[in-house]
């Protein structure tokens, strides 16, 4: 505890880089994700082929992925992007995908009878209406990432898991109280803000 | 058969309870109907008979045993249980569905196999075709069929039915319920009935409990119910046209005028329809009698369903004060 | 491409030492799943039925199963050390919820009429258990088992760290000596292991459908 009070700045460095590289990752994931979500809602063929493909990556043991890349790209923050954007694509684009399927069709069959155009429709009935279940998606990812970046910390994409590590090669208990907790904290916390906002859109599109 | 004595059931947070002193008696091979508005507590009186719900005092014995102190499991395994909703298990065959109380109490093999097969004829489906079946293949009206062959599989010597036919559409309902009666017609059971049907009530009953808020109100055969209602609520539970209802009782051979000639030409009707259908044919014809085709000679008559539909005068003056 | 050659011949080079590593791997995570599926599927069953016990044992569930799982193998490391059996522990704490939450959705999500009907026929609890909630329960459970046993697999490469041997020793060793080749043969087999699994998993799945409940 004293040791945690007394490194708070380490923590707190670890912390705001494991915080940036989560929220890169999720918001090049659920840009992809949109569009390909998208076009899965639409076309069976891209439903099952996007979700077999993102199933297999998602299987994929983190470290393992991981270390798959680094001949790729070697070490460093672009290494746990790619894999932390691989492991969200599959919740994202199934949540986008099935969300918009889900809209009740007479709904979106009203809106065109009133004149709407396609964009019009999925701006402004089909996404707002999907978004429950998106929002439900984007919570699973932002847990997925915030846990693979603790183990991505090997490969020097810094994040909490640098205090872990140093922890567990110097036997340093402290460290790994702090990074360890840290990060259980983070995703709980996260967790937790993510189940309000989807309570809250829940609401409004009910 | 069945006893029910003094019995009261409370559930917690309730203001007045479901069930206030209820005593009631089902002689042995008869259908008693249980019917009343929502909340009166015909339901929870039902399932007290099987110890689904346990009473907080009274009692009630099955052929003379208490209730309360037979085992559950043993209990239910010699009462037939059908409810509204059905609850064929969906990951079993038909046949496995009907043969589950045997396989509960122990037969063997063969005999649950021949015995489901007698079943699922007896409730009018073939078993060669349905017997491997399973149940979100089958209609609403063919799954309560199979629930009642599930009921009657062990033999059960007292049965309780709540709202059977609820979850089924009018034309199908009309059609079990006369399978069912041709049904029980060759077995000697006790069955405990719920409805909130009051036309299903007359047609099934041999005797209708009416309850209301708890209480018994009136407990008599459905003639006795129509001609003489005990009160204003039972008057207007029946309906207004419950002299309409008691003609639907009576068979056109029973107010048969024997000594009445009809002219050529006569209109008639076939002898197993009910005054009720008589009158119906009268009206639309604009005649006032029919002859009888097959069974008893003579005709029916408008003024002979009046003689039998009115109800003496002292009770109309009695009810009018 | 000569990575995979390469990673090959240490394998042939080496062969007692992957097999050993593979070995580990495997028993490692048979053995924390089997343990947590003792203990979560009765516990779900158990918790199905008691509404207010539920709702704390599901509520810590659905925190285990948002925390990392690095954290939690790192975690028990000050209290139980190092070696096989802290790490069979982290990994059966990290199988137990979605097992628990599957299980309990499962038998709770069991159609109440067809619970009432068994009841009202007669059926003890424990035979309305065996026979019709765990059957009818049975996909769900299923499916939950299969996402334990990809993050058992997933989870037991990360073991390596606490000193519970496994595929992960490859990597770890290969990053720190930056030898390539070792990367594969840790990464490759643990991924295969992981697909296997999951493939596995699902058709045990399908085949532990009811007939019945086929669409």
């Amino acid at each position: 505890m004293t040791w945690f009070l007394r490194n708070w700045d380490q923590v707190a460095i670890a912390l705001w880089q494991h915080i940036v590289i989560s929220v890169t990752s999720l918001a090049i994931a659920f840009a992809i994700s949109l569009v390909v979500g998208i076009w899965a809602a639409r076309h069976d063929r891209v439903m099952h082929w996007a979700l077999g493909v993102s199933g297999v990556l998602y299987t994929i043991p983190t470290l393992a992925f991981l270390a798959l890349l680094i001949p790729l790209v070697g070490l460093g923050r672009s290494n746990a992007i790619i894999c932390m954007v691989a492991f969200s694509l599959m919740i994202l684009v199934r949540n986008v995908a099935v969300g918009i399927r889900e809209v009740p069709p007479e709904v979106v069959d009203a809106a065109r009878g009133m004149g709407m155009s396609s964009g019009e429709i999925l701006r402004r009935i089909e996404l707002p209406l999907a978004l429950p279940v998106i929002v439900a998606g984007l919570r699973i990812a932002t847990v997925t990432v915030i846990s693979v970046a603790v183990v991505a910390a090997y490969v020097n994409a810094g994040g909490l898991g640098t205090l872990i590590f140093s922890g567990i090669s110097s036997d340093h208990a402290p460290k790994i109280w702090a990074g360890a907790l840290t990060a259980c904290a983070l995703a709980i916390i996260a967790d937790w803000a993510l189940a309000q906002l989807e309570r809250g859109v829940r609401r409004r599109a009910e | 058969m069945i006893e029910i004595t003094g019995l009261t059931k409370r559930f917690p947070g309730a203001s007045h309870p479901a069930i206030d002193h209820l005593t009631l008696s089902v002689p042995e091979g008869e259908v008693c109907v249980l019917i009343g508005p929502s909340g009166c507590g015909k339901t929870t009186t039902m399932r007290i008979v099987n110890r689904m719900i346990e009473p907080d005092s009274g009692t009630v014995t099955v052929n003379g045993s208490d209730v309360m102190a037979v085992d559950p499991a043993t209990l239910r395994r010699h009462i037939g249980y059908v409810i509204q909703q059905i609850g064929l298990f969906p990951h079993w065959t038909i046949a496995e569905n009907v043969a589950t109380v045997p396989k509960l109490l122990g037969w063997d093999a063969g005999r649950i196999a021949a015995r489901v097969d007698e079943l699922l004829a007896l409730v009018g489906m073939d078993p060669a075709t349905y017997r491997d079946r399973f149940p979100r293949e089958l209609s609403g009206g063919q799954k309560q069929r199979v629930g009642v062959a599930r009921a009657l599989a062990a033999d059960p010597p007292v049965m309780l039915m709540d709202e059977p036919f609820g979850a089924i559409d009018p034309i199908t309902r009309a059609r079990l319920q006369d399978e069912f009666l041709r049904i029980l017609h060759g077995l000697r059971k006790t069955i405990v009935f719920v409805t909130h049907d009051i036309d299903e009530a007359i047609r099934m009953g041999d005797r209708i409990a009416i309850m209301k808020d708890g209480a018994l109100v009136q407990y008599d055969t459905p003639e006795a119910i129509l001609s003489a209602p005990a009160n204003a609520f039972v008057e207007a539970f029946v309906g207004a046209d419950r002299a309409l209802k008691r003609l639907a009782l009576i068979p056109v051979g029973d107010a048969a005028d024997a000594s009445r000639a009809l002219p050529a030409g006569t209109p008639s009707i076939t002898a197993s329809a009910s005054l009720r259908d008589a009158l119906s044919q009268m009206l639309a014809q604009g005649v006032d009698a029919l002859a009888i085709d097959g069974g008893a000679p003579g005709a029916v008559t408008l003024a002979g369903i009046r003689a039998r539909t009115r109800t003496t005068p002292s009770d109309e003056e009695a009810r009018s004060l | 491409m000569t990575l995979f050659v390469e990673a090959w011949q240490f394998i042939v080079a080496h062969p007692e030492r992957f097999l050993s590593a593979l070995w580990t791997h495997i028993a490692l995570s048979a053995s924390a799943l089997a343990i947590a599926v003792a203990i979560a599927v009765p516990a779900g069953v158990a918790l199905a039925s008691s509404r207010r016990a539920a709702q704390f044992a599901i509520a810590a569930a659905n925190v285990g199963r948002t925390v990392p799982s690095l954290a939690v193998l790192a975690l028990v490391m000050p209290i139980l050390g190092t070696g096989f059996a802290p790490s069979l522990f982290a990994l059966t704490l990290l199988a137990l919820p979605p097992i628990l939450i599957n299980t309990y959705t499962a038998i709770r999500q069991v159609e109440p009429d067809v619970v009432d009907a068994a009841r009202g026929m007669g059926m003890t609890r424990r035979e309305i258990v065996r026979k019709v909630e765990l059957p009818l329960a049975a996909p769900v459970i299923f499916a939950g088992i299969r996402i334990a046993a990809v993050q058992v697999i997933s989870g037991a490469v990360l073991a390596a760290y606490i000193g519970g041997g496994g595929l992960g020793d490859f990597i770890t060793a290969g990053i720190a000596m930056m030898a390539l080749p070792q990367l594969i043969v840790g990464a490759v087999p643990a991924t295969l292991l992981a697909l296997g699994a999951d493939r596995l998993f699902g058709a045990l799945q399908r085949a532990l459908t009811p007939a019945g409940l086929r669409t």
